[in-house]
């Protein structure tokens, strides 16, 4: 622990962070354009500078380690003026593009300006011009503006995985490129405008829309993939306009997905705003009173067992422990949260987390991935492996589809005949996962959500118990979620009771008439035809597959529009927050249900959003701690038999388009048709 | 002996000679009244007056929508949205003023990097219905391009002070 003195302050500070570093733990802000706490250091736009004495010239802060005995002075005279010249060079060649710019308000150019910069220019020559570059649907360049910082070449090369972004020339003629013009092929390319800190990269479906003063924000959560990304989302009025990464090194980081980040038009498309209820084959537009009656008049007497109730995707827990008391109210066992069918039956929590969470990867050292292409399922988690992978020392492999996970992968097979050789030690990487301290297995929906799942479970299971992968001081079995509703889901038991039906079984019900009334809760990726002839009450804020088959549509929130209670894919409870009002005569999901019951003389019994909470917690205490991972408890699970030879398949078929609300946005598609393109030019 | 006085001066009539002079006297004055709305008086090139929204000599509207004017704005009077235009520059697509709600303090003028909100020097524009007094874009537009000449003149004039 070096000893060093700051602005006269001795503070003692960890060997072998930068200078730069240790005066923001002496509380002392340094200007930096291109230092980036979770970006290797590249030491080149000079605005660090501080004066160390008995060094002949001011240092670069972010670049230089500390040792032992340096005096540090960040507000000398020598230092103003080194900024303040540093500032000039940097602003020569910057346009005047402030009012016009994205970025402005929220620059970080801007703001060191006010404070180094000359209230006048000296440079009488041309400035410098620049063409703006390509780099696909949702980033928009304006390179005039570029400083050089090469924060973006260093977050698509080291970060996003993707050697695509680079510099030609030097000096004046430098230029931040893709060298042959093509579209970025990453999925994490929205973090690139977060992490300009000029205007030069902007978002685009957000260009010029909002400025950022305008903007009222909000903590919430993601509900796009399993992760539960932290975001914050950014309104103006009734209108969702951004959504931003907040930080949280447990989850997220400070990255999201461009899923997460550019989905919001599609809040905007589609919605149902008003209950409809279908008259002679046709919806019609109706009054909650109307609709509830439908619904009376349908399940009137009708016995529990012909009812069935299906929740989605992207459900927060209020709504479905809502839905699972109405079900047990009217008596039907027949209810499920998973719409993939994946073989998760809610046993042991160890059993469908992601037990190490996501910072446990950073101490694995030994990775096999099952069934699972994290890179679409949840790239911000994949991001976190590469992470780990550049690290180093840690072996990595794969049972499941051959893709590109941005790091190199040994590739053990395609499916569960790999993974019983694996288990029974036939393959060399067993001995590697043997010989390895951390284990980390993670097992993907595209192993699970399918036939012979509860199988492939089980051989996962016994993988974990020969390798020692669970014991006391680490927990490397991780069940890597492709929905923000599932373990929320299992954690509140929406599976089927004694005797009920399953997703499979309530469809094939339908069509056999054994079921008569299905309960939608949001739910829209079950195949919709095989409803059949049975009355469909879908309830949701998409007019989407589901609500095309309803008889009564009751109009939802979606997860920007409620505080909502989340279970992300480790088993952390995060809470989001409303960021907007539903459109129309539209409520939030718990109501809905809790009206409903009323009607249906089922009366639940809470009456707020504390109630619902409070009985979330009773049915499980892990929903009383927000924002921490409860350990999973460990046991029997999974059903050992026969394994099938189909190779596993990530059950992710194209990343852009997963939910509603993301299937209704123009900016996924936009980024689909680029996608192609680039898949064409390749 | 107050008394007498007050009592002389009365009979004598003093107070009504005096006052009467002083009305002849103004009759050989110049008046300053002006005969409104046919004369009208003279006006700063700072005069804070009606908005509008100027004009390049081109035909190009000036406002780039950079919401300046929006943010300063004191009583909250100007509503802006924008999106790119099909040549991609940034522009506005709304740009009303609640004229009810101003205060006329010229912020937005100050604000404005590209003079496009100008306060020009028009100060008749009642009208007699409220829903008159919400204008927006091409309304300010239309006054932009009917009082270019005399805005171009009192900026001209003010440029110097500045």
């Amino acid at each position: 622990m070096p000893k060093m003195k700051i602005d006269g302050v001795e503070i003692e500070v960890p060997a072998g962070i930068t200078v730069l570093q240790a005066c923001e733990l002496a509380g002392v802000e340094i200007p930096r354009f291109c230092y980036h706490e979770r970006l290797s250091i590249a030491g080149n736009c000079r605005m660090c500078l501080v004066e160390q004495e008995k060094a002949p010239k001011p240092i670069a802060s972010c670049a230089m380690p500390v040792m032992e005995n340096m005096v540090i002075h960040t507000n000398t005279p020598m230092v103003q003026k080194a900024r303040n010249g540093v500032m000039e060079f940097l602003l020569i060649n910057h346009p005047l593009d402030c009012p016009i710019c994205d970025q402005g308000g929220e620059c970080d150019l801007q703001d060191q300006a006010m404070a180094y910069g000359f209230d006048r220019s000296r440079y009488h020559e041309n400035k410098r011009a620049v063409p703006d570059k390509e780099l696909g649907p949702l980033v928009k360049t304006s390179m005039n503006r570029c400083i050089h910082c090469t924060r973006c070449i260093r977050f698509a090369t080291e970060v996003a995985g993707v050697e695509e972004l680079g510099a030609t020339g030097r000096g004046e003629s430098m230029e931040v490129t893709t060298y042959v013009e093509h579209a970025l092929s990453t999925e994490l390319s929205g973090n690139l405008v977060d992490l300009c800190p000029v205007g030069a990269l902007t978002s685009k479906p957000y260009a010029f829309e909002a400025r950022s003063w305008e903007l009222s924000k909000t903590e919430s959560i993601d509900v796009m993939d399993g992760l539960g990304a932290n975001i914050r989302v950014d309104t103006r009025g009734a209108q969702v306009m951004r959504v931003l990464p907040r930080l949280n090194d447990d989850v997220n980081e400070e990255w999201i997905s461009d899923k997460t980040r550019h989905a919001l038009d599609g809040l905007r498309h589609q919605r149902l705003d008003r209950p409809y209820v279908r008259r002679a084959g046709k919806l019609v537009e109706a009054t909650w009173d109307q609709a509830f009656g439908a619904i009376e008049a349908k399940l009137k007497g009708l016995d529990g067992a012909k009812i069935a109730a299906i929740s989605g995707d992207q459900c927060d827990a209020e709504a479905m422990v809502a839905l699972k008391d109405l079900m047990t109210a009217l008596g039907s066992p027949n209810i499920d949260c998973r719409q993939d069918g994946a073989k998760l039956d809610g046993g042991p929590r160890g059993s469908y987390i992601f037990n190490p969470g996501v910072r446990g990867i950073d101490s694995a050292d030994a990775v096999l991935l099952i069934g699972t292409n994290p890179r679409w399922e949840s790239p911000v988690l994949n991001a976190r492996l590469r992470k780990r992978y550049l690290a180093g020392h840690c072996a990595m492999a794969s049972v499941g589809p051959a893709v590109d996970f941005t790091y190199p992968v040994e590739r053990l097979g395609a499916g569960p005949a790999t993974l019983r050789d694996l288990v029974d030690g036939k393959l060399g990487f067993f001995e590697k996962l043997k010989a390895a301290k951390h284990p980390l297995i993670i097992i993907g929906m595209g192993a699970l959500a399918r036939e012979d799942g509860a199988a492939v479970l089980a051989l996962a299971r016994d993988l974990a118990e020969k390798l020692d992968a669970v014991r006391a001081d680490w927990s490397g079995f991780a069940i890597l979620h492709t929905t923000a509703a599932r373990v929320g889901g299992l954690d509140l038991g929406l599976v089927p009771a004694e005797g009920g039906r399953d997703v499979a079984g309530i469809l094939a019900g339908c069509e056999k008439r054994e079921i008569e009334v299905v309960y939608l809760l949001a739910a829209d990726e079950i195949d919709t035809k095989r409803l059949g002839k049975a009355f469909v009450i879908y309830q949701g804020h998409h007019g989407d597959a589901g609500a095309h088959r309803a008889d009564v549509i009751l109009p939802g929130a979606a997860y920007t529009e409620k505080p909502g209670t989340y279970v992300n894919t480790e088993g952390r409870v995060q809470l989001g927050q409303r960021a907007a009002y539903p459109p129309g005569d539209a409520r939030e999901d718990w109501a809905v249900l809790r009206a409903l019951s009323e009607r249906l003389g089922k009366t639940l019994p809470y009456d707020s959003l504390n109630e619902v909470r409070a009985r979330l917690v009773t049915v499980n205490r892990n929903f009383a701690a927000i924002d921490q991972q409860a350990a999973g408890s460990w046991g029997m699970f999974g059903k050992a038999g026969t394994v099938s030879d189909a190779p596993f398949v990530s059950p992710i078929a194209n990343f852009y388009m997963t939910c509603p609300i993301s299937r209704a946005s123009k900016t996924m598609a936009e980024c689909m048709a680029s996608r192609a393109q680039l898949m064409a030019a390749e | 002996m107050a008394s007498l006085d007050r009592t002389a001066r009365a009979f004598l009539l003093t107070e009504l000679v005096s006052g009467f002079a002083l009305t002849l006297k103004y009759m050989f004055k110049p008046k300053v009244t002006v005969n409104y709305p046919h004369e009208k008086g003279p006006l700063s090139p700072r005069f804070r007056g009606e908005h509008a929204l100027r004009r390049y000599p081109n035909g190009e509207e000036r406002c780039i929508a950079c919401k300046l004017c929006e943010a300063i704005c004191p009583a909250q009077a100007i509503t802006i949205e924008a999106e790119p235009r099909d040549d991609g520059s940034r522009r506005t697509t709304r740009y009303d003023i609640d004229m009810t709600k101003c205060i006329y303090c010229g912020f937005c003028q100050e604000a404005c990097p590209v003079d496009a909100i100008v306060e020009g020097p028009n100060f008749e524009f009642s009208t007699e219905t409220r829903e008159e007094l919400m204008y927006n874009k091409d309304k300010l537009l239309a006054n932009g391009d009917r009082w270019e000449s005399l805005i171009a003149a009192n900026l001209h004039a003010d440029a110097a002070y500045r």
